[in-house]
């Protein structure tokens, strides 16, 4: 497997990061899954690596591919597009793992592509608007706009729950949101 | 000099240092308790005792717990007296002794969590205390309140007092500016510094003792007033106190000079057993170990895949590296070993805690309970013992409070009035076995079902054997107790203690005789770090099964195999039916799932001596593994006991064998992604082929979610 790494650039730069945070600005990586984009605070991202194979954890939910081998510690990894209910991915070479860390625990993250670096000012970032019946899906945080399209931050303490049963009413909300 | 300033940071680490030892020592205390308790301590055992609550004390004051201190040093003093014979040895001292012990621990707990102490507490003890002290002026901690007590019955008398520290000083926390303050809270004071071992700056080591000091001293204070100053620092250096030209009255001496050599006394026996454990043992932060078994891992890890690829290279050479090969896996494998048993800890650290608990529970329920205890001996890996000591406490808690009946009815039964807990571990192959046993009531079967059954954990109608009944007790909500106590009977408990004891990979028997008693026995692996395996195939993926659980492994003949009601598969092995389960199916594998007389079957056995046959496509070879956990990124999943790396990075499950069992066999229903069924069904259909109850996975639902895209 060859592992594509990204330098992490938050760690890279320790004065840029306390001008992000004195101006109300914070950091994002974000990244493709199909044309939608997605974002993820940068404190979260340990590293980027490309795909590799998984071993399947039996008896899950279907968006846990299984788990992978991050210099001897074991991650799980999450299909993010199944996730958000869009169907499985077929992972290829081209796709990216992000691996992030919330909750003292790490997770790999399957996205499309990875895309940039966003510093975005938290004022801007707009609140998800509720579903119709009063639930929204609480592992998103916010939409922000940037240039013509709009980028969605996910929380991702909501996102890797523990127990990660997601009750079904709530995905198909997911579904009819998306 | 960090040491005359410390920073806010330093304290605190000296503080958690301090706790540190105190949990260390009360534990020693703990352990001595009972040989005191049956009155049959030696003076051996008594010194130890006093060494604990003197080296708390020497802490405590250190960090100000006021309480703390002045409650150890009413208890030093008796346990003084009494090693000198100076009181009798008997029952009543012994038993105040005990309580003075939990008074000690909970007065330590207080300051750790910098609790206020509640007013009153402990009182009844401390009075005792004072009591069998004869003279409570005699406890009076303080230097100061000595002094006043006594000032008028003395004259002022001139003392010169040497003082040379030795260079450790400032490394224990002491500091001589402190001791001349106090000394000059005394009386009148001169001193003298003496430089002359200061060395030149260059060679100053900045924590080290170089000054040396001379007082002379004109106090009324006697002069073991003047020792206790410097009580906590005597062992660490030279200290002369002699007296010049009595200015007053004479006749208070002899006293004093035995006061003095008493405080000297006990010092010189509380520091003789540290030093002595100081050169055998060093205290080792863990999160070092960890780093070092994880490195040794990883190493064995690299060594396998060296292995492996050596082993499918070919070329001329391949016999000399082989040979240096084997060597190297022959080292990396003592190299492990050896690390491992860093971590090995006596379970004793936590069977130690129990004699307490005991004490402390039946008092409160009014029940007379022996706790018998053996082979506490036993090693485990530290992070096994950390998570024992919560299911064993709550264990020996219900077995208290609800296996063991009150006197009487015990009576009545023609039972000895006192009951008798027996806690006791032993290691069998790579496990460690721990049983808890109690002569109580035992389990009422009925009693469970029909409190199951209120409860809605089963069906009024299910058909369930003994054993399926007992398990009940460990379902989450179940309790049979009539009346919630403080102690136990909320149904919060045995639910947990099984997940507890699952997380480390153990599990739980129960074996109960009604009238005659229960015993749970906890099978728990010595160390969660390494497992030797063996590496099957099915499908694509490679599993790890333990090695220790495997029986043999065969190829049965087609005749050999039936195919019996819903569909279950036993296969006929030398008289046994054994009961066939597919691995492709369980663990939702995908491709075509073999049949038994063209794969292979691992006939397996569990703890609770049930055998079963495992499907497989093909035994790779044995291996020992590095165990790693799943609970560190992700959470339990049912049939997996943890994951390793194998060889080519990859990595593999290992399989929890028991959990495997439990698992419903149409679990490809419900979770495979083929299936569009709905599955809103499927946890209850799971319910009733289970062979348990209980083996209702915990996420049954969460299956469910996949569905939903599925069908979109």
């Amino acid at each position: 497997m060859t592992a594509t790494q990204a330098p992490l650039p938050a760690e890279a730069s320790p004065a840029r990061q306390e001008k992000a945070q004195n101006g109300g600005m914070k950091q994002f990586i974000s990244f493709k899954i199909g044309e939608e984009g997605y974002a993820i605070d940068i404190m979260a991202v340990r590293e980027i690596k490309g795909w590799t194979e998984t071993t399947p954890l039996p008896n899950q939910p279907e968006y846990i591919l299984g788990v992978m081998n991050l210099r001897g510690i074991i991650v799980p990894v999450y299909d993010l597009r199944c996730r958000f209910g869009m169907g499985l991915t077929e992972a290829s070479r081209s796709h990216a793992i992000i691996i992030v860390s919330a909750q003292d625990r790490m997770a790999g993250l399957l996205v499309d592509a990875v895309s940039d670096i966003l510093t975005i000012d938290s004022g801007k970032i707009c609140p998800v608007p509720e579903a119709e019946c009063g639930a929204s899906a609480d592992y998103l945080s916010g939409i922000v706009p940037v240039g013509e399209t709009m980028v969605v931050i996910l929380a991702l303490d909501k996102l890797l729950v523990r127990g990660h049963g997601t009750p079904s009413s709530q995905m198909s909300e997911v579904q009819q949101a998306a | 000099m960090s040491a005359i300033a410390p920073t806010l940071a330093d304290t605190e680490r000296f503080q958690a240092t301090f706790f540190e030892e105190c949990t260390e020592l009360l534990q020693d205390l703990e352990e001595r308790l009972p040989s005191l308790q049956a009155g049959n301590i030696d003076s051996e055992g008594l010194n130890a005792v006093f060494r604990v609550v003197h080296s708390i004390k020497a802490g405590a004051a250190a960090f100000n717990f006021t309480e703390l201190v002045k409650f150890a040093h009413v208890f030093e003093a008796l346990l003084d007296k009494l090693r000198s014979d100076r009181i009798q040895r008997s029952a009543q001292v012994f038993s105040v002794i005990v309580r003075g012990a939990d008074l000690l621990a909970e007065l330590v707990e207080a300051a750790r969590s910098s609790r206020a102490v509640p007013p009153g507490l402990g009182a009844g003890v401390i009075s005792e205390l004072n009591e069998l002290l004869g003279a409570p002026e005699d406890a009076a901690p303080a230097p100061a309140a000595a002094k006043a007590v006594q000032e008028e019955l003395r004259h002022a008398r001139a003392y010169r007092i040497v003082f040379e520290p030795h260079r450790e000083l400032f490394r224990h926390a002491n500091e001589p500016l402190l001791l001349i303050r106090e000394l000059k809270h005394l009386g009148e004071l001169e001193t003298e510094c003496d430089t002359s071992k200061l060395p030149d700056l260059a060679h100053l080591d900045a924590e080290a003792a170089y000054l040396s000091f001379v007082f002379h001293l004109t106090t009324k204070a006697p002069e073991s007033a003047i020792a206790e100053v410097f009580e906590f620092v005597d062992q660490e250096c030279v200290l002369k106190i002699e007296e010049l030209g009595a200015e007053g009255d004479p006749s208070g001496s002899p006293a004093t000079a035995e006061a003095a050599r008493d405080a000297a006394q006990s010092d010189t026996a509380a520091a003789a057993v540290p030093s002595a454990k100081g050169s055998t043992s060093i205290r080792v932060d863990l999160a070092r170990v960890d780093r070092l078994v994880n490195m040794v891992g990883e190493l064995v890890i690299t060594q396998a895949m060296l292995a492996q690829q050596l082993s499918e290279s070919g070329g001329g050479q391949r016999h000399q590296w082989t040979k240096g090969s084997e060597e190297l896996a022959a080292q990396t494998r003592q190299l492990q070993e050896c690390v491992m048993a860093i971590r090995m800890q006596p379970v004793r650290s936590v069977f130690a805690r129990m004699p307490r608990l005991v004490r402390d529970i039946a008092g409160r329920l009014g029940k007379k309970i022996r706790l018998v205890t053996s082979g506490d001996q036993t090693e485990v890996d530290k992070t096994v013992i950390e998570e024992l000591a919560d299911p064993i406490t709550h264990m020996i808690r219900n077995a208290i409070d609800h296996g063991i009946e009150d006197a009487d009815t015990r009576l009545a039964a023609g039972k000895h009035a006192e009951a008798t807990i027996e806690l006791a571990a032993s290691q069998r192959a790579s496990n460690i076995l721990i049983t808890i046993a109690d002569d109580g009531a035992g389990i009422d079967r009925a009693k469970v079902l029909k409190s199951a059954i209120a409860k809605g954990i089963v069906r009024e109608d299910q058909k369930l054997g003994d054993d399926e009944i007992y398990a009940l007790i460990f379902a989450p909500g179940f309790s049979t107790a009539e009346k919630v106590t403080e102690i136990s009977g909320r149904g919060v408990g045995m639910d947990v203690v099984r997940r507890n004891i699952s997380n480390i990979g153990g599990r739980i028997n129960i074996h109960t005789t009604p009238g005659k008693g229960t015993r749970f026995t906890l099978v728990i692996p010595l160390t969660l770090a390494v497992l030797d395996g063996m590496l099957v195939a099915a499908g694509e993926e490679k599993y790890i099964l333990p090695l220790s659980s495997i029986v043999e492994s065969i190829r049965p003949s087609r005749a050999q195999v039936r195919t019996i009601s819903g569909g279950m598969q036993v296969a006929a092995i030398r008289g046994e039916y054994i009961r066939l389960i597919s691995l492709h199916r369980i663990l939702n594998i995908p491709g075509k799932v073999p049949d038994p007389w063209k794969a292979l079957v691992v006939v397996i056995e569990t703890e609770n001596g049930s055998k079963a046959g495992l499907v497989v496509d093909e035994l790779i070879g044995q291996q020992q593994v590095v165990v790693k956990s799943l609970l560190e990124n992700f959470d339990a999943v049912r049939g997996i006991s943890g994951a390793t790396i194998l060889g080519d990075g990859r990595v593999a499950l290992i399989l929890d064998l028991e959990g495997i069992c439990a698992l419903p066999e149409h679990w490809r229903a419900d979770g495979g992604a083929d299936e569009l069924e709905p599955v809103a069904n499927a946890p209850d259909g799971g319910i009733e082929s289970a062979s348990m109850p209980m083996s209702v996975p915990k996420r049954a639902h969460a299956p469910g979610a996949p569905e939903i895209h599925a069908s979109a």
